[in-house]
């Protein structure tokens, strides 16, 4: 990328976060997960943490999620980021750790990985990013596919009778002793996303007060498995979603409420 | 420091706290659990990292991330539960964060029993995990051997970026005997991290810690990377101990515990005449191999020992490349040949030799 002189006569409004590289994503032209980067790396310089951030990376779509962020950070095993996030946090206290990642990664082989590291209140933060299909191994069925819902796996739509129902995966961990703020949030339109970016950075901000863990839940969009437009697919989204993963918080401890109201 | 009377797990794990690890994560399972427990009493009075894990799944990915940060980890396991750290040990390995870890190995397959066994050396040798890399296994057969090879496990893991693994099993994790602790060594600060480990960007570009490489050609010049570390730890760290090996001409191979009762049987041997000698692996990866080609020209035959169908045995014998025969005896299941189980197996080489 190159570098742009600014005139005189004009002000900078708008650019890069610094916690995000140059490095050009490899994600399918409207996908959301630019937008989740993004929102992260904002929330990331605008609290001043970049430099003492460690994240780590899932298996999924976003695996190369490493090469985006300029942070340090480490590649899990599918699933095993919270158990990852849980080592490197308790050597590293005075670090501040994230996990990113989908459903495939979180909700089915790493259900035990994230429930436990929620449990146990560890002081990390999850974004948990739900597009209600698996995207990297192209388009199979996942633990948040909608009832009904086709894939190359469930090409018949999702049968509940067979593959059981959709985890809801905010209100499980939300209903954790261990956790502090969970909620779940939607990058389908503008307002969406600034709702977004406010709950992410609340959670950050619950583990630099040492609150306990957070989660994020992002509804989010597959497109290209969803075999649908950019447009299409945040309307689909917004429609059948929205209705059973419902928006909002499903936790959030006095402790957190304090910090929120404080703002 | 004075010799005192200590049980091998706790010994193990006091081992490492005074080789400074700064983490313990692990899962509880037979007969390794005095591990676990003597570090979920000790660890919070040192002011160190403790964590049950909800599995060995989780410990071992517990260990990887706070390994990623450059501090002294470990964890600590029996067969079953090894079996399910092989991934993470993999990812590990690939990614070159240093961690140890022990294997107090049982009666297997399945889940077989808590007896001692020695059914995961192929596990632990050949196969750990998927793709192409070998950890350092170092082999005790005491509860000294096990305390010393604990701290030197952290001084190869961090010298080669490696994973190491000690395998021992219950008859030395649950066994007292008189062995002397290391002094406590201080724990490193962490300012001194290695370059590479996750400490936050700052001031410098972001590192990174994986075992991801989509390209044919990157993964392959990882790999070709791993092989030549692979390479200068066998040229550098072969272990083994000798018995009576200097005018042997009958020669029992065996490792750990029945290493030990092999020595009853070498003493026993002369007794009555017969010129046995012992060697003993204390590094099972990289495997003595020279060592035994040398001594199989020296020897009539080989008798290997082990408690299992005959795995290490298959090493001994690419080592000796038909020089000598190579004759195996072992136990399984978790029963530990006796001297008088192991005796009659070496006369019968012998007479064997002798006929040719």
């Amino acid at each position: 990328m190159s570098t742009v002189e600014i005139p005189a006569d004009m002000e900078l409004i708008y650019e890069r976060p610094k916690s995000l590289t140059q490095a050009d994503t490899h994600y399918c032209p409207g996908c959301t997960h630019g937008t989740i980067h993004r929102l992260v790396a904002e929330v990331l310089d605008e609290l001043g943490i970049r430099e003492k951030t460690i994240g780590v990376a899932p298996v999924g779509c976003s695996v190369l999620a490493y090469y985006y962020f300029d942070v340090d950070m480490a590649e899990a095993a599918h699933g095993r980021a919270p158990a990852m996030a849980t080592g490197l946090k308790r050597v590293s206290p005075d670090k501040v750790v994230f996990t990113y990642q989908g459903d495939g990664d979180l909700a089915s082989i790493g259900i035990a990985e994230i429930v436990y590291a929620a449990n146990r209140g560890e002081m990390f933060t999850t974004i948990f990013v739900n597009n209600a299909i698996y995207g990297m191994t192209g388009g199979q069925m996942a633990p948040t596919t909608l009832p009904g819902q086709v894939t190359t796996s469930s090409p018949t739509g999702r049968d509940v009778e067979m593959a059981g129902f959709p985890m809801r995966i905010a209100e499980l961990i939300g209903g954790l002793p261990g956790s502090a703020y969970v909620t779940r949030q939607a990058v389908l339109d503008v307002p969406g996303i600034r709702r977004t970016k406010k709950a992410i950075k609340l959670a950050f901000q619950a583990q630099l007060a040492g609150l306990g863990f957070s989660l994020v839940e992002v509804l989010s969009t597959c497109n290209t498995n969803w075999h649908m437009g950019p447009v299409e697919a945040l309307e689909w989204a917004k429609e059948h979603m929205v209705a059973y993963f419902p928006l909002g918080d499903t936790k959030m401890t006095d402790g957190v409420k304090a910090l929120k109201g404080g703002k | 420091m004075a010799k005192e009377l200590l049980e091998g797990n706790a010994a193990i794990a006091e081992a490492a706290i005074r080789a400074g690890v700064e983490a313990f994560f692990g899962y509880p399972i037979t007969p390794q659990t005095e591990v676990l427990e003597h570090f979920s009493k000790r660890m919070p009075e040192e002011g160190r990292v403790f964590l049950q894990a909800e599995s060995e799944v989780a410990s071992i990915n517990m260990v990887y991330g706070a390994a990623c940060t450059g501090a002294r980890v470990m964890t600590s396991s029996s067969s079953p539960g090894v079996s399910l750290m092989q991934e993470g040990i993999s990812y590990i390995a690939c990614s070159e964060v240093p961690v140890v870890l022990t294997n107090i190995m049982r009666g297997g397959p399945g889940l077989g029993n808590v007896q001692p066994a020695q059914g995961d050396y192929f596990q632990a040798v050949k196969s750990a995990g998927h793709g192409d890399y070998h950890m350092i296994v170092l082999a005790p057969a005491n509860v000294q051997e096990a305390i010393d090879y604990v701290v030197l496990a952290f001084d190869l893991a961090e010298k080669y970026r490696t994973v190491v693994m000690i395998v021992a099993d219950g008859s030395i994790g649950q066994m007292m005997e008189p062995a002397e602790l290391p002094p406590m060594r201080p724990v490193r600060p962490p300012e001194e991290r290695p370059s590479w480990a996750l400490t936050g960007a700052k001031g410098r570009e972001h590192n990174i810690v994986t075992s991801l490489y989509l390209g044919a050609e990157n993964m392959e010049e990882i790999n070709l990377r791993l092989q030549a570390k692979l390479k200068e730890i066998a040229a550098n760290e072969v272990r083994w101990k000798e018995y009576y090996t200097e005018d042997a001409d009958v020669l029992l191979v065996a490792f750990g515990t029945v290493g030990r009762i092999c020595q009853t049987v070498v003493r026993e041997a002369r007794a009555k005449g017969i010129k046995a000698g012992l060697l003993r692996p204390i590094t099972l990866w990289p495997f003595p191999s020279a060592r035994i080609a040398e001594l199989a020209g020296q020897v009539r035959g080989i008798l290997t020992v082990e408690m299992n169908a005959g795995q290490m045995v298959d090493d001994v014998r690419l080592a000796v490349e038909c020089v000598c025969p190579v004759r195996f005896y072992g136990r399984m299941g978790g029963i530990v040949p006796l001297p008088d189980d192991i005796l009659p197996e070496l006369e019968a080489l012998i007479a064997e030799v002798s006929q040719g």
